[in-house]
């Protein structure tokens, strides 16, 4: 990619002394690379002044007590620790990020397949509705469905209704509400992984699954042992990518439930504005947001490894 | 076995198989529309309820009786009151103006550098790509804490420039890192031959790169402008006053007082602050899912 010298030789004459071109050859890539440098250099400074430094800040807020004047080392950790509305927060940005993933991942793969059967004109229609969940700015589509949970008036109570069941209180009690959560997540999330997968059908070669209908497979045969094969990468990116935005969402259960009923949503970013900015306790906050990080970490090692040998693929 | 008596055999059974096999087709081609229309009304119920819900007057909102998914008596006083409320018009105009200026920086940081890195090189510009993409998946609800003290430090708490400088840290990575895609594919001949010519490197970038990589910048615009216009935690964490909040909080802070939740202007202010993007998309929608793909299936 930087392989700077192939350019300068060719503007060179051939009738340059040795020294005086190898020197100016240098001069030309010191040259370049300072350009380069300079023009990399808002990037540089906008990633360390407001992404690195500010990560390293969070580790140093994390250390002291509340009014930040005394260093208290790990005892912020370790009280969040034995504190059982924390223990509930770890338990469910788990059980959210999870769950969600794993149906977003699911319903996205079947929106894909029944997409990929339909022929392009139409397609192009049919993918821009189901894209509508994720072009609408989350934050105000969630406060639709906070409506349509509403206790007194809600519209999903009135259809059980129609069918003679009882009204839901699905706010109101903390499995429900959990699974309110997350269900506005698949809502929100599937298409991201409805049309990623449809770009990665799209690049499976039609020679394999007729090599496949030769050697007499079927249906499930092709799904299970061509498609799925050649999509492993992209699934794999897709999910932790996925998992990484999930895990550390905010917009959902803040405005949804603001954590409740009795802490049973808060997720660690609600968890954190809470403690952070509602009650001021900004180092115990950035230790709660903090916990984040292993589980962050560990999942970006991953992507990062599916993504170069992604590349490698299509290089080789 | 002579070849005549095989194929007078074989034609009427293969004619057969095919049009059992074009049945099929069509059988699930039927089956995958019918599949389909009942996600698209799952998906789509909360965009129709929004709209349902917002051309209805408070009174019809609080009688609360009949079906909620219908209108009986349609009527836009609710958009009517937004479009000449102050406060809203503030939000909106604040909104527009940070996401022109954030749209603006992203992208001018985020092809420099991707110019750079894609195409120049120097002493660590391979780390430096992958530190981008790492910066990338650090998420803002780790940041916003510490975020907090250093906007203090600025003077910009409860200031909406504060977003100016926040929302590129959500944009830019991923912006330079489809950026650094589409420059890479851009064949090397090109610059070579402009640099034979004594084009310098920022006129190849404006002259050659920026126009052939259009598909890209548009993609990389497109994402910039969804940070920007939809970020809820930055505006939530550090704005505190009406005259500087963007639509996102703005709503929320302002159509709900305590116990009182005026649905009707709520849906519509959602309605109206989702029209940007929707117009957005609708013609571009395109570009972005190329863009976005892109980064995914090839490389």
């Amino acid at each position: 990619m930087a392989d700077g010298t192939s350019v300068p030789v060719g503007v060179m004459t051939p009738a340059m002394a040795g020294t005086r071109r190898r020197s100016s050859l240098r001069r030309f890539s010191q040259r370049r690379s300072t350009i380069a440098f300079v023009m990399c250099l808002p990037l540089i400074l906008l990633v360390a002044g407001f992404v690195i430094y500010p990560a390293f800040y969070a580790i140093y807020l994390s250390m002291l007590n509340k009014k930040m004047t005394a260093f208290v080392g790990l005892s912020n950790f370790a009280f969040l620790l034995k504190r059982n509305t924390f223990q509930l927060v770890i338990f469910q940005s788990c059980l959210f990020a999870v769950t969600s993933v794993i149906f977003k991942a699911l319903i996205g793969i079947i929106l894909a397949h029944l997409m990929h059967n339909i022929p392009g004109k139409n397609q192009r229609i049919w993918r821009g509705l189901l894209l509508v969940p994720w072009v609408i700015p989350l934050a105000l589509s969630t406060l639709t469905w906070w409506w349509m949970f509403d206790p007194s008036y809600s519209a999903f109570n009135w259809i059980l209704n129609q069918f003679g069941l009882e009204s839901v209180p699905w706010l109101g009690v903390g499995w429900i509400a959990r699974f309110c959560t997350i269900t506005v997540n698949v809502w929100y999330g599937t298409p991201f992984f409805m049309i990623m997968y449809l770009a990665a059908l799209k690049s499976v070669p039609e020679q394999l699954y007729e090599a496949a209908a030769i050697d007499g497979a079927g249906t499930w045969q092709k799904l299970f042992f061509v498609t799925l094969p050649m999509m492993r990468n992209i699934i794999a990116i897709t999910v932790l990518f996925s998992l990484i935005v999930t895990f550390a969402e905010f917009d959902i259960v803040r405005i949804l439930t603001s954590g409740g009923p009795q802490d049973m949503t808060h997720v660690f970013a609600t968890y954190a504005f809470q403690v952070g900015i509602q009650s001021g306790d900004i180092p115990l906050g950035a230790a709660d947001s903090l916990f984040m990080f292993p589980i962050l970490a560990v999942a970006a090692f991953f992507v990062l490894r599916g993504v170069t040998r992604r590349s490698q693929e299509i290089a080789a | 076995m002579s070849s005549t008596t095989a194929s007078a055999g074989a034609v009427p059974q293969v004619r057969r198989k095919q049009h059992s096999l074009h049945r099929q087709r069509a059988w699930a081609l039927w089956a995958s529309y019918i599949a389909l229309g009942f996600f698209v009304v799952i998906f789509l119920a909360p965009p129709f309820y929004t709209l349902m819900t917002s051309l209805k007057s408070s009174a019809e909102i609080s009688a609360q009786t009949g079906s909620p998914w219908i209108v009986r008596h349609p009527t836009l006083e609710n958009f009517w009151y937004l479009i000449t409320y102050p406060n809203f018009q503030t939000y909106y105009l604040n909104s527009a103006m940070i996401t022109v200026g954030v749209v603006v920086i992203s992208m001018t940081i985020a092809i420099l550098a991707a110019f750079s890195l894609a195409r120049m090189g120097f002493w660590g510009s391979q780390t430096l790509a992958t530190g981008v993409f790492l910066t990338y998946l650090i998420p803002a609800s780790l940041l916003f804490l510490p975020l907090f003290q250093i906007v203090g430090k600025l003077g910009l708490i409860n200031s909406v420039w504060c977003l100016l400088i926040l929302y590129p840290t959500l944009a830019v990575p991923f912006c330079t890192w489809i950026m650094i895609g589409y420059f890479s594919s851009i064949p090397k001949e090109l610059d070579e031959a402009a640099l034979i010519d004594g084009a310098g490197y920022l006129q190849i970038l404006w002259r050659i790169f920026i126009p052939v990589a259009m598909p890209g910048i548009i993609a990389a615009t497109i994402f910039a402008f969804t940070v920007s216009w939809g970020a809820f935690l930055y505006p939530l964490a550090y704005l505190y006053t009406s005259n500087q909040m963007v639509l996102t909080v703005g709503i929320i802070s302002d159509l709900i007082r305590g116990d009182v939740f005026q649905w009707g202007k709520i849906m519509a202010a959602c309605l109206l602050a989702s029209l940007p993007p929707i117009v957005i998309y609708a013609f571009l929608m395109d570009y972005y899912v190329a863009g976005l793909t892109a980064g995914a299936t090839k490389g």
